[in-house]
């Protein structure tokens, strides 16, 4: 099954404005490469400061943007991992590893499978 | 199906739910097992009545579940079924009909028990998914016992059997480096269970005893699926004992009996006896924990001819034990009240001190139950007083706070210890 591990936190905690502190991109890198290792990993991306981001609406017909996050709230989206793992037990785990998790919160969803619009995907 | 006899009616909910635990372990899906069962149930009914009940009733159950559940994966096949998922059910089938004993598999109880309390789920989710699909109650049942409206229990059932299809939990026993942890939370379940029924929190009875006997059921359960852990043995002999008590914990109208005062002819030797010999079990494991030690403790009680007669320096020593184990102002609280009885009013008081100073317990009305309790026997007749106007004002009992404020000054009786 896939699952999501979105990773969220307060700006300022995983988000650094300098260079981070020694060993935390070690420890982001050994995680990936774990993860990659397992073979369960599909897709990685850590996003732009969560300031940059930009909303879309169409209402009405009109396109509306917004400068910022959706949620203005205490914590943003910071990044994703994407993993293909046998069940929730073991992307629980592979949550429990991310470095993020010991100042963030990571949510684990899973992906839902037979959509109709995946059939283009091939 | 008729009216089942009340001696079967247990029988019904074991088969059904071992049924049930079958189909959802191979499907994944506990609603469409449900509904497979269900249909399998119905048609028994029919079927049997026609032609009179099988040799092998569990297996014909089994079997024609089995079915139902593949004819409707072959309907929703448009929907995303797994295709290999569907020839292991045809195949497990026919290799099952022909050994069917009706007796429930362990493999697939011990996969819902888990499934039921997996941490992905809000704690009062498991206890009402335990209740549900390991014990059979029914939706009614279970709101009742909680006191919640039946739709607001059906939609949490009806939610997290979505969530465990969707979210991929699994039926199974989890693997060897996650079991200990799973398991305690297994036992938490029963055990809240348990204590829902042993002091209700909420509603004006003291002691639920369906409840109780749920919990005890479910206890049984793990322990025979479960031989060689020594908790949760300590945990069935711990409410076996408890619930040895019940009928002396009331008195005719309802108002609680504290331990001190109880009839101990109307503790229930049987229980006593079953609980007795379960600890010694556990204990056999060498395998020490906070259910055994608090069975033991239990165990001392119920030995004891009276309150004057407990080994009150033995019950000291293991609350010791246990706050090693687990430490936590509760503990200390009730330890408090061993070393008051075993070694006087002022050395209670002085295990006391430091939880009523750290007042991380100022809401919890037992704290305050015992402080009232040693400062009366220490001659702090005052002071007793208002511990016990603190402690009713803390009890959401209702029974327990009338009599909380029946004690205060002038109201007499002997307190003693007010755990019971």
């Amino acid at each position: 099954m896939k699952y999501a591990l979105l990773i969220y936190s307060a700006p300022g905690a995983g988000e650094q404005a300098g260079p981070p502190p020694p060993g935390v991109i070690t420890d982001w890198v050994a995680y990936t490469q774990a993860a990659n290792d397992s073979g369960g990993l599909l897709a990685a991306e850590r996003l732009a400061a969560t300031d940059t981001a930009t909303c879309v609406r169409v209402r009405g017909g009109d396109r509306l943007l917004t400068d910022g996050p959706f949620a203005e709230t205490k914590e943003y989206l910071l990044g994703f991992y994407l993993l293909d793992v046998p069940d929730l037990d073991t992307a629980l785990d592979w949550a429990a590893r991310m470095p993020a998790a010991a100042y963030g919160v990571v949510e684990v969803r899973a992906v839902r499978t037979g959509e109709p619009w995946q059939a283009v995907l091939g | 199906m008729g009216v089942i006899e009340p001696g079967l009616e247990r029988a019904f909910r074991e088969e059904w739910g071992a049924i049930v635990a079958a189909l959802a372990r191979r499907t994944g899906d506990l609603q469409a097992a449900e509904d497979a069962t269900a249909e399998a149930f119905a048609a028994a009914a029919k079927a049997w009545q026609r032609d009179g009940v099988p040799p092998n009733p569990g297996g014909w159950l089994t079997v024609t579940a089995s079915r139902k559940a593949i004819d409707q994966l072959r309907r929703n096949r448009a929907v995303a079924v797994d295709p290999q998922l569907l020839s292991e059910l045809a195949q497990s089938t026919g290799e099952k009909a022909g050994e069917m004993t009706g007796i429930p598999m362990a493999d697939d109880r011990l996969g819902m028990v888990f499934a039921c309390c997996h941490p992905a789920l809000a704690l009062e989710v498991r206890v009402a998914m335990t209740l549900r699909y390991v014990a059979g109650l029914t939706t009614r049942e279970i709101a009742a016992a909680f006191l919640l409206p039946e739709p607001s229990l059906a939609q949490r059932l009806v939610r997290a059997k979505r969530k465990i299809r969707e979210a991929g939990i699994q039926f199974v026993v989890p693997a060897a480096g996650a079991l200990a942890e799973r398991l305690a939370g297994v036992r938490a379940v029963v055990y809240l269970v348990f204590n829902e029924g042993y002091a209700a929190s909420e509603g004006d009875r003291l002691v639920r005893t369906d409840l109780c006997e749920e919990a005890i059921w479910l206890g049984r359960l793990l322990r025979r699926l479960l031989p060689g852990d020594a908790e949760t043995a300590g945990l069935l002999a711990l409410m076996l004992l408890h619930h040895s008590r019940a009928a002396a914990r009331q008195d005719a109208s309802g108002r609680p009996v504290p331990l001190a005062e109880q009839d101990r002819a109307c503790w229930d030797q049987t229980l006593i006896t079953e609980g007795t010999a379960v600890l010694a079990d556990a204990m056999a494991h060498r395998d020490p924990g906070p259910y055994q030690l608090q069975a033991a403790i239990a165990a001392v009680h119920a030995e004891a001819a009276d309150i004057e007669d407990t080994d009150w320096p033995q019950i000291a020593a293991l609350y010791g034990e246990l706050a090693r184990l687990t430490p936590s102002p509760v503990i200390e609280v009730n330890r408090a009240v061993a070393v008051g009885m075993a070694d006087g009013p002022l050395a209670g008081l002085a295990v006391l001190a430091p939880v009523l100073a750290a007042g991380t317990l100022a809401d919890y009305a037992p704290l305050h139950a015992a402080h009232a309790d040693l400062l009366a026997r220490a001659g702090d007749t005052e002071g007793a007083a208002a511990a016990w106007a603190r402690a009713a004002d803390t009890t959401g009992n209702a029974a327990l706070r009338a009599e909380l404020r029946r004690r205060q000054p002038g109201q007499g009786g002997d307190p003693g210890p007010q755990n019971s």
